[in-house]
């Protein structure tokens, strides 16, 4: 086996192996250095088994809706084991999946840990090691640096795997947690607290910024707060979460907040306090390559300082989303290959929580759009007045879309309520299509769906909605 | 039915315009043949008349809005009683005809924010880049996309076109800096803009060359006094310019090589002489055309060199008066300047600069005698016109000028 490749990715998450993929569609010979798992966090501790778990708390919760609907049933009741074995079998699915993927694609693969170790001519050098100990060295004249991140752990509220938790401990339960603390409201915090509420865990929620969901449209953080408060969480913003005074199987704390003292004592701990990118033992040292605050630093290409070196995804920074590295994987490759590929523009990338009540957005809030110097008419609808929503029996929900008065220019779109993750990708295309209101005013959109509220959102913008 | 009264092309050149004024209000009743408006281009003044008859439903492009491309919706005319659309048909997919009295104003040029599909050029341009292009008044065909596939994006539109090669350099020259109460800023003007674009074209596409000669006037002013004087009751009283623009006409028939017009593919001869006079107005400069002036007696064409003038002044000629002449005059003779170049007149090949008479010594045999002479210049563009050609067409002008007798027979 030839030890000099075309391209060498190192990491096998969402980003690097779909930019191997892309590189051998492309015609290149491919190495793949992943450590751990095809898939990375992602399909196997992130995205993935977590959706898995949100769909049965989803079904847990209407399991007690069913009165409203008509129906009923006795003897309601879960096993939190299948559950969770559903959802890690699942993560094993698509993990298998991936690496027959790489296989059809001839893309080799290395288990082991990559490190960069300087250049051979035209080429970089990359020493595999596995536990310690060198598998071999490969070079490639380009390679891709896609080791992804990890959650942050801020002192005092490291987590433990036992009583604190970070988000793997957090999918893998053994008991449900009667009373649990949620540290962080981004998009990991809300799913878990929204899985164990839904679940019927006690969930407090503490977040140090004013408001939950800091990313997203305040006004869609206030439905969300509203939402989630009336399912009987309790939400701390402006909180400062003390010492963490752990006994044998609770912990407990004093919660400071502009609304005072809170003295918590909880069984778990969620600690969701952000990412770090996996920068280390990667050999960055003595190169041209940058990394800013643990992020590799990147050009509009995903270049970094060092000719032939790229990076995508997590570890190249915000927004830590499996979709941003996946779409960086393409144009990277596409570039490397001679390609002419668009660079990401930051505010078509949309985001999803998929909480109960589901979050989506992209582009600009309100108050971005106006702090970047544009006049903006703003369109608003709520769920309650259509049609499907109310069929469906989940009215709580809300899209607001802000244009540019002067262009037209959808500068922001923001969604709560059911199913908007899966429709948010309709704003998304305007968005990348550049349409203005004109043509999302001119779609048809069928009914009855809930998408419908997109356009009358669009409609409340300009001349009015109609049903409302 | 409503239909739409579009932004007139007047000239084959023009690609957009000003709206100088609406002489018809909304709700105003129109006939055809009614001038509703004037549009200010590049050179001129130019009235909008009526196709059809109706009511004058909506003006969509209020006055003043420069920069309106060609065929760009500016009203909607309707039928008595015919509710008002907010909006040109324009998106309607059964788009009505054009409805302007301008010849070049056809159905087919109806893509109208995307002039360049007229040239059967499908441009790729997203919806948001195609609005904010034509609310700025930008040609899309004068924009590069870098989207996927070329396509024009809202980026593209912000960055504008693409700038002449010699933009980067004059962006580089220092902008004197100067408290904002010793600076008053001046609006360009449509024709303001138009000089700049064309004579920066010029000087940097077309490589110039100058030729100078010095031409005794006396047998010539001689002449006209004599001329003048023949003339009943002030019926025409020829100038120095008038008599120039004819020797300038003769002297093209007689080199012809001259007469030309330079393009990639092949160089043009022209069989007809048409010399463009240029004419300070207060704004800048225009230059009407006499047409077949070495046909032409000098009586007509100071009668018809009056004419164009007085209309250029008022900013009253019409574009096939001011667009397509074969060679230029520039006369400064009544400035006192010694000598100056000038610039071609593009897709002109040739300009004479004429400067002002005067008496100097001129050494006649070994004599040294008094003459009233001018310098004049030819610039001449050297794809087309080599420098002896240049010398020989001087030497043939200045022969008809100190033989003005050419001028009458």
């Amino acid at each position: 086996m030839s030890d000099t490749f075309d391209l060498i990715v190192v990491g096998g998450g969402p980003g690097g192996y779909v930019a191997a993929l892309r590189a051998s569609q492309l015609g290149m010979s491919v190495a793949l250095v992943e450590s751990t798992h095809f898939g990375g966090v992602c399909l196997n501790w992130g995205c993935i088994p977590t959706k898995a778990l949100l769909r049965s708390s989803e079904i847990h919760h209407l399991l007690h809706e069913l009165g409203t609907f008509g129906l009923s049933a006795d003897n309601i009741s879960f096993d939190l084991s299948k559950i969770v074995g559903r959802s890690r079998s699942i993560a094993r699915r698509m993990g298998g999946g991936i690496a027959h993927l790489l296989k059809k694609a001839k893309v080799t693969t290395f288990d082991g840990r990559a490190k960069l170790t300087g250049r051979s001519g035209e080429a970089h050098q990359v020493a595999i090691t596995k536990d310690g100990a060198a598998v071999t060295t490969i070079k490639a004249p380009h390679v891709i640096l896609a080791t992804g991140a990890r959650g942050r752990q801020l002192p005092g509220l490291e987590t433990d795997g036992t009583l604190i938790w970070g988000a793997r401990e957090a999918m893998t339960p053994q008991e449900l947690p009667k009373r649990l603390l949620v540290i962080g409201s981004g998009a990991i915090g809300i799913e878990f607290a929204s899985f164990y509420r839904n679940m019927g865990s006690e969930v407090t929620i503490a977040e140090v910024a004013d408001r939950i969901l800091i990313a997203e449209d305040p006004e869609i953080s206030a439905a969300a707060r509203k939402a989630f408060e009336k399912q009987g969480m309790t939400i701390i913003t402006g909180a400062k979460v003390g010492p963490l005074n752990k006994s044998e199987n609770e912990v407990s704390t004093t919660i400071e907040s502009p609304k005072g003292k809170i003295d918590l004592t909880v069984d778990r701990v969620i600690c969701a306090v952000g990412i770090v990118g996996n920068v280390e033992d990667l050999g960055l040292e003595g190169t041209k390559i940058q990394v800013d605050r643990t992020h590799i630093v990147t050009d509009g290409f995903c270049r970094t300082g060092e000719a032939g070196i790229y990076a995508i995804g997590d570890v190249a920074g915000a927004p830590w989303l499996a979709h941003k590295a996946s779409h960086e994987a393409i144009l990277c490759v596409e570039k490397i290959a001679g390609r002419s590929p668009q660079p990401l523009h930051p505010l078509n990338i949309p985001g999803c929580t998929y909480s109960r009540p589901q979050i989506a957005s992209v582009g600009l809030s309100e108050e971005k759009a106006i702090a970047a110097g544009h006049k903006v008419k703003v369109g608003r609808f709520p769920f309650i007045a259509n049609g499907k929503a109310v069929a469906m029996g989940e009215t709580d929900g809300l899209v607001k879309t802000v244009f540019d008065a002067a262009s037209g220019e959808l500068l922001g779109a923001h969604m709560i309520g059911a199913e908007v993750t899966e429709m948010i990708q309709g704003y998304v295309i305007a968005r990348t299509g550049e349409l203005t209101e004109a043509e999302l005013i001119e779609t048809v959109f069928p009914h009855p769906t809930i998408s419908e509220t997109m356009h009358e959102a669009t409609l409340a913008a300009f001349d009015g909605p109609l049903h409302i | 039915m409503a239909t739409d009264i579009l932004m007139p092309a007047l000239s084959p050149t023009m690609t957009e315009g000003k709206l100088a004024r609406w002489l018809k209000a909304e709700g105003d009743t129109v006939s055809a043949g009614d001038v509703i408006a004037e549009i200010e281009t590049d050179k001129a003044t130019m009235e909008v008349e009526a196709v059809d008859e109706g009511i004058l439903g909506r003006i969509l492009i209020q006055e003043g809005v420069e920069g309106i491309p060609v065929n760009t919706p500016i009203a909607i005319l309707v039928e008595d009683g015919e509710a008002v659309p907010d909006a040109s048909s324009e998106q309607a997919a059964a788009a009505p005809k054009a409805e302007t009295a301008s010849a070049e104003t056809t159905p087919a040029a109806r893509a109208a924010k995307a002039p360049a599909e007229d040239k059967g050029e499908r441009i790729f341009v997203s919806p948001l880049a195609r609005r904010m292009a034509h609310e700025r008044g930008i040609a899309l065909d004068a924009l590069t996309g870098s989207g996927p596939n070329g396509r024009i994006l809202k980026r593209d539109v912000e960055k504008g076109p693409a700038a002449p090669k010699t933009a980067p350099k004059a962006a580089a020259t220092p902008v004197i800096t100067a408290s904002e109460e010793t600076v008053r800023r001046v609006p360009n003007s449509t024709m303001r803009k138009v000089i700049a674009r064309r004579l920066t074209e010029s000087k940097t596409q077309v490589p110039h060359f100058y030729v100078s000669i010095d031409i005794e006037l006396d047998a010539l002013l001689a002449l006209r006094s004599k001329l003048n004087a023949a003339a009943q009751e002030n019926s025409f009283k020829i100038s120095v310019n008038d008599m120039m623009i004819k020797a300038v006409a003769l002297a093209l028939k007689k080199v012809p090589g001259v007469n030309v017009q330079f393009t990639d593919a092949e160089t043009l001869h022209f069989e007809n002489v048409d010399i463009s006079m240029a004419v300070s107005i207060p704004d800048g400069l225009i230059t009407p055309i006499i047409r077949n002036a070495d046909r032409k007696s000098l009586r007509d064409i100071s009668v018809e060199a009056k004419d164009l003038a007085k209309r250029a002044r008022a900013g009253k000629l019409k574009p096939e008066e001011f667009q397509g002449g074969t060679f230029s005059v520039s006369n400064m003779g009544m400035f006192g300047v010694r000598d100056f170049a000038a610039i071609i007149n593009p897709p002109q090949a040739g300009i004479l600069a004429i400067a002002s008479g005067e008496k100097r010594a001129v050494v006649r045999g070994s004599e040294i005698a008094v003459a009233t002479v001018m310098t004049a210049t030819l610039s001449v563009d050297h794809r087309a016109v080599d420098g002896a050609l240049g010398a020989e067409w001087l030497n043939a002008l200045r022969d008809i000028v100190q033989n003005p007798y050419f001028l009458v027979v």
